[in-house]
């Protein structure tokens, strides 16, 4: 019994010697943080992907919070509505944000760019971009070993077993932009999402000479300059045998589309062609 | 009998084509001569279309600190200058030369007579070897003049000959020990006194006791020069692993073999070094084996460089049927061949024809933790450890665990009983973390 009262006695009188010293280390060593951190932190999505280019949505909050304007400050997973709440807790303006989107920029599936050797090694593009040139041809182009989905925490992104190359999820990605740092081939592109999610790019990467990489692929672009030519937007620019859309120039009228030899340009989500080719304005406009 | 200390292991030697006599390929219709081996920046193209060329012409000027001169093969006339694939896979620009004749410089001295004498001043040889474009032909085809050029503070002592020849199949390098053994200690005496050293050793292994004695006798005619015999182990061709087997120094992580006062150049660079400084002969040739299990007739061939394979290939009897990879180099550090198309660089030192049966990897299982890949890593590296961690991203500990101390000679993945990928992350550790520490030194700078 009196072992039992000296244990309580003695625990119970160290612990509450250890709590009068605690509450005296608090107050001495009390941070002042600013409470909003926690309140913008709150309506952040809490995806910690990194795609705003801060260390996770706390620290992303914190630069909120000190930042004079929101103007440099985007969340690409929540988009304007989580910005609009950000500003309205802040008090603050939100700058409009574009939405954009990752797109895959190679076509060459299984059937359009032919395997001329076997890799057996480690699945991982980055191994396979330091080793050598890939399976096919074509050095510029898709690995298909998916390291863009492995990346991808919004499970957005995945390789089709078919044609052995990436397909973005337009519902779940949120153009956190991983899987564009992840290609070792850069490939992915964030680009505008587009008024109904239409949006028209240049299918390939591969900067060969046309007459080189057409042997090796079916659907790459030989840099032909057709687009180029009949693009009455200047939206398109050529370079290393190349062509590419700048997407906040091009108002979606799929001339380029038409012209291509290749079929190295794609549309997506249009409606299917009447066909009479449709005039440019009737095909709606981006902002 | 001498051998480096830690590590190593013994692959199945298969070396068929030891004792044949070499021979010539006939010269090609075309030859695509790259104007970028293996390392450092491509050269400039000094010719352009439709010239015609001669033998021993300089048809690329090195551009840069790490770069060498390319010589014409062949004489011909210039039929494009364009991107062709290297061994990578990936397109660098070559020159392309449609044969025409066989047309040599008037001053490459084709004599068969073998010059002794040498009068010229050290950086007179140094000189020449940059002109002629020399680089290492073990297969890391650094620039060899780079290596000449001593740095400011440092004295070399001794330099070693590495006659090694550690990975399995090829015989290049042995058959040129037979056949120019004379040619090549004049080559070591040009580069003794472009050095300023009064000692050179010849290490060479056990299982070419015929090469040994063909260069001891030889070497008696000449001050200094010594030949020792190594017992057989991979990867004794190393150079790091060659000077310690031969001097018993080791050099510290991280630094160049001149640091403890050596300079390592291979057997069939001495006899480049020869021919450029007593023949006026630029680098346009070399040795190479072509062989295989399934080859009918394995052989060693002189080749021009920038011959195309498929043109060797049939030289020597055709590609055997059951043929399920192609590899440019030893079978250990070499390179399996995205494709036929390609053509020899100056770093090609064999053709080797690896049977289907043998060329897939096998089924990886789990590590077991048997430790065999720490017991033979000659570098006394953990890559068990480097695997895990290089899987995981963990770029700061790899840097830490000396990641870029390995030298990629696969005897890890080599001697795994599971078949673990182990060399495969180590190197993409290695490009990794490599980056980042040239990263950390421009920001400092």
């Amino acid at each position: 019994m009196n072992l039992i009262l000296a244990s309580v006695v003695s625990l119970g009188g160290i612990g509450a010697l250890s709590a009068v010293i605690l509450y005296f280390i608090a107050q001495k060593f009390h941070v002042e943080e600013d409470a909003r951190i926690d309140e913008v932190e709150a309506v952040l999505p809490a995806a910690n992907c990194g795609g705003c280019g801060f260390p996770g949505c706390r620290a992303f909050a914190a630069a909120c919070v000190t930042a004079d304007t929101l103007d440099n400050l985007s969340c690409p997973v929540g988009g304007t509505a989580t910005m609009e709440k950000v500003a309205d807790i802040l008090g603050k303006k939100a700058a409009a944000v574009v939405p954009t989107i990752a797109v895959v920029r190679c076509g060459g599936t299984c059937e359009m760019r032919e395997k001329t050797n076997s890799y057996d090694g480690v699945k991982s593009c980055t191994i396979v971009h330091n080793l050598y040139g890939g399976e096919t041809g074509c050095s510029w182009g898709c690995l298909g070993l998916g390291d863009c989905e492995v990346s991808c925490t919004f499970d957005a992104i995945h390789i089709n077993p078919e044609t052995m190359l990436p397909e973005v999820d337009e519902d779940k990605c949120t153009a956190c932009g991983a899987c564009v740092k992840a290609c070792p081939k850069n490939i992915i592109e964030l680009r505008r999402k587009g008024p109904k999610s239409r949006r028209i790019y240049v299918n390939c990467v591969n900067k060969d000479k046309g007459a080189v990489n057409k042997k090796v692929c079916k659907v790459a672009c030989i840099g032909c300059s057709k687009c180029f030519n009949v693009c009455p937007y200047e939206a398109i620019e050529m370079g290393n045998n190349l062509a590419y859309i700048d997407s906040e120039k091009c108002k979606l009228c799929r001339k380029c589309v038409e012209v291509c030899p290749t079929n190295a340009i794609v549309e997506l989500n249009f409606p299917p062609r009447k066909t009479k080719i449709e005039e440019p304005s009737t095909t709606g406009t981006e902002k | 009998m001498k051998t480096f200390k830690m590590g190593g292991v013994h692959p199945p030697e298969n070396k068929f084509s030891a004792g044949k006599k070499t021979k010539i390929i006939s010269l090609p219709q075309q030859v695509i001569i790259p104007l970028r081996h293996y390392s450092g920046n491509p050269s400039v193209a000094e010719v352009s279309r439709g010239e015609i060329v001669k033998v021993g012409q300089l048809i690329g000027r090195a551009n840069g600190f790490i770069s060498a001169n390319v010589h014409s093969s062949v004489s011909g006339k210039v039929s494009k200058i364009d991107n062709a694939m290297d061994a990578f896979g990936y397109k660098f620009p070559a020159v392309f030369i449609d044969v025409i004749g066989d047309d040599w410089l008037d001053e490459v001295d084709l004599s068969p007579e073998v010059k002794r004498v040498c009068n010229l001043e050290p950086h007179e040889i140094i000189k020449k070897v940059a002109e002629a474009g020399i680089v290492g032909l073990g297969g890391a085809t650094f620039p060899t003049h780079v290596k000449l050029s001593i740095p400011q503070g440092k004295k070399a002592e001794v330099l070693i000959i590495n006659g090694a020849e550690c990975e399995p199949y090829l015989t290049c390098d042995h058959q040129l020990m037979l056949e120019k053994g004379e040619e090549i200690i004049i080559g070591i005496s040009i580069l003794m006194k472009a050095i300023r050293v009064k000692k050179a050793i010849i290490g060479i292994e056990s299982n070419k006791m015929d090469a040994v004695l063909n260069l001891e006798k030889w070497a008696k005619t000449m001050e200094g020069i010594e030949v020792v015999p190594l017992k057989v182990k991979y990867p004794q061709g190393s150079e790091k692993q060659l000077i310690q087997a031969l001097t018993g120094r080791e050099v510290p992580s991280g630094a160049l073999p001149i640091e403890v006062g050596a300079v390592v150049q291979n057997v069939a660079t001495t006899f480049a070094v020869y021919e450029a400084v007593q023949k006026n002969k630029p680098l346009i040739e070399r040795i190479i084996t072509v062989t295989g299990k399934s080859v009918p007739e394995p052989g060693n061939y002189w080749v021009r460089i920038g011959t195309p394979f498929t043109h060797i290939i049939e030289e020597t009897g055709g590609m055997p049927q059951d043929t399920g990879k192609v590899v440019a180099g030893g079978p250990m550090m070499g390179r399996a061949l995205p494709s036929l198309d390609l053509s020899v660089a100056k770093g090609t030192s064999s053709i080797l024809f690896i049977p289907s049966s043998e060329s897939k990897r096998g089924k990886v299982f789990n590590c077991i933790r048997c430790a065999k890949c720490v017991f033979h890593c000659p570098m006394g590296l953990e890559p068990y450890l480097l695997m895990n961690q290089g899987e995981k991203q963990m770029w700061e500990n790899m840097e830490e665990n000396r990641v870029m101390d390995c030298i990629e000679c696969g005897s890890c993945s080599f001697i795994c009983p599971s078949n673990r990928p182990l060399v495969d992350y180590i190197r993409y550790g290695k490009s990794t973390v490599g980056t980042m520490i040239r990263n950390r030194k421009t920001q400092k700078s």
